[in-house]
């Protein structure tokens, strides 16, 4: 088969096309990612042999009840729920004001500027980041001099911390959609209300903050799921304070099966998150 | 609705402070580079740029930069690769299973580091007896950053329609000579923005690195991780994380250069 006979072929032929298209992307997608998340799924039923230090691959239960029966695991995973939690709800409450002011106050050209300024920092290393708050909140540091004149001082290395890092790192997650989302609302939405008297407090709950929903919550599955996740950061801030990450980390090398299981844990979290923040549409927005 | 001026000018207000705390730890990293004191006090004590002097010597940072670089290059040519294909494929064709595929792009970027990490670290060494390593850490790295290119792909081929591509083949043109003459020109600076998202992506990454890389090899974030506790390294750390701000945001400035919109290169995370 000639060249020019393969191309006739194809360009009468959509299906086969497609296929060529998504061979290699979906082969890869699937052979590295997919196989890799299911490998994980069933080595957390395997065990690792005390003695010899092998993995053993014969289906136990006793990771899920390990980690299901003993105290450390819940005592961590409600405190990693909570600091996501407590993460999303501050960011949640800053991008709404900053969202606001962005996509309906300022001038079309600020509007600009400000979306780059905000994008700026969301790509500058997550590792720096929290370097940065390390020195940030460490004794002596910036927060303690600056707080020093209110008469307070620096919160320290411990939970509060590893609140304010995650909150300061994955603002910008949140900032972004809910600016778009704001953006997408009609002026004359807006002015609609406002012409039949409601006052903008009332504007703003009634007909704004319905249609800026799906974005916040799109933003907030971003700062949930990858709080959830971390434990860098909760390395370099969070003193002695353990979250899953960590507990994930420090079992990878030398329990993987455990290690697989804990890591169950953030993933069934977050699939319960998803599947209520579904409703509202907002993975469509991702 | 009117929003009075007061109203207006608070919220003006809230947004200068955020974006003030949003630059100011980035700003106070650059400052620590210069301090003279090794301690990470505030104000600092005097100026010097022998940090600055000291890392630009030390080989530990150099190696590291140069593996970033590598392992950078090698991911970002494999998404650019898989991204356009799966661009071109979602973009101008239906198939069923469609929403699945894009729930599959998206996820080795929206499920938190350490999930992604530990699966494939798991499925390299205990299922398919690979050695963790660069190959790995590449393969990994490409893995989530085909979304970045994807994104930018898509939205460029939404915007751009079909009617020329059609022309094309009206005339006579083959497909291959049609994406050549007519798609692949047009898709040029948003193969460039996606590439430099996705170099930028692999180059910042660390989570996924230190489960993927294996112990033989140091990105710069493992170098500023190793680096980062032992005494006495503390300045240089600043010194590599200042060089590694700027790796990673100029290319976001390039990339937003090259992208009329600029949510587009939102999108590229999202």
């Amino acid at each position: 088969m000639t060249l020019s006979s393969v191309s006739s072929t194809l360009s009468r032929r959509p299906g086969i096309r497609l296929g060529l298209l998504l061979a290699a992307p979906l082969t890869w997608l699937v052979l590295v990612y997919v196989v890799a998340l299911a490998a994980l799924l069933v080595t957390a039923f395997w065990t690792i042999d005390s003695f010899t230090n092998e993995l053993e691959r014969t289906f136990t239960l006793d990771n899920i009840r390990e980690i299901t029966g003993q105290a450390l695991y819940r005592t961590v995973t409600l405190r990693t729920i909570g600091v996501a939690l407590l993460v999303t709800l501050i960011d949640c409450l800053i991008a709404l004001p900053v969202g606001f002011y962005m996509a309906k106050v300022a001038s079309r050209r600020s509007r600009h500027l400000l979306v780059i300024a905000f994008l700026m920092p969301l790509w500058a290393s997550y590792l720096v980041k929290a370097l940065a708050w390390r020195s940030l909140l460490s004794n002596g540091g910036l927060l303690d001099w600056a707080g020093g004149l209110f008469g307070l001082g620096t919160p320290g290395f411990g939970l509060t911390a590893i609140v304010l890092t995650q909150a300061y790192i994955w603002l910008p997650y949140v900032i972004l959609p809910v600016y778009a989302a704001y953006e997408r609302v009609p002026d004359s939405l807006l002015d609609a209300a406002g012409d039949l008297g409601a006052r903008p407090a009332l504007t703003f709950r009634t007909v704004v903050l319905p249609l800026v929903v799906p974005g916040l919550v799109a933003g907030s599955i971003f700062a949930f799921s990858l709080t959830m996740g971390d434990y860098i950061t909760v390395n370099i801030v969070g003193g002695a304070n353990q979250m899953l990450g960590n507990l994930v980390y420090i079992n990878s090398g030398s329990n993987l099966p455990l290690a697989a299981a804990i890591a169950l844990i953030p993933i069934f979290v977050i699939m319960i998150y998803l599947a209520l923040v579904r409703r509202t549409g907002a993975l469509e927005n991702l | 609705m009117t929003i009075s001026r007061s109203t207006r000018r608070l919220l003006a207000v809230i947004t200068a402070l955020v974006l003030a705390m949003l630059y100011a730890p980035l700003a106070l990293v650059v400052v620590n580079s210069f301090n003279t004191s090794q301690a990470l006090t505030w104000p600092p004590s005097g100026f010097t740029t022998q940090w600055w002097q000291r890392a630009a010597v030390n080989p530990g940072a150099h190696d590291a930069i140069l593996t970033s670089l590598t392992v950078a290059a090698c991911a970002t040519v494999m998404a650019l690769a898989l991204g356009t294909l799966l661009g071109l494929a979602m973009q101008r064709y239906a198939f069923f299973g469609k929403e699945t595929v894009n729930l599959l792009v998206v996820l080795p970027i929206a499920l938190p580091g350490i999930v992604t990490g530990i699966a494939l670290s798991n499925a390299f060494s205990s299922i398919l007896g690979v050695r963790l390593g660069f190959f790995t850490l590449v393969v990994a790295h490409a893995t989530f950053c085909i979304v970045t290119v994807f994104n930018n792909v898509q939205a460029r081929l939404r915007r751009m329609g079909g009617n020329l591509e059609e022309a094309s083949a009206d005339l006579g043109a083959r497909m291959w000579t049609t994406f050549r003459l007519i798609t692949l020109p047009q898709l040029r600076s948003a193969l460039l923005a996606g590439g430099l998202l996705a170099f930028a992506l692999s180059f910042d990454e660390i989570i996924v690195t230190t489960f993927a890389a294996g112990p033989g090899v140091t990105t710069l974030p493992v170098w500023i991780l190793t680096n980062l506790f032992r005494p006495g390294q503390a300045p240089i750390v600043n010194v590599v994380a200042v060089v590694m701000i700027v790796v990673s945001v100029a290319p976001i400035w390039l990339a937003q250069r090259l992208s009329s919109d600029p949510t587009d290169t939102t999108r590229a995370i999202h």
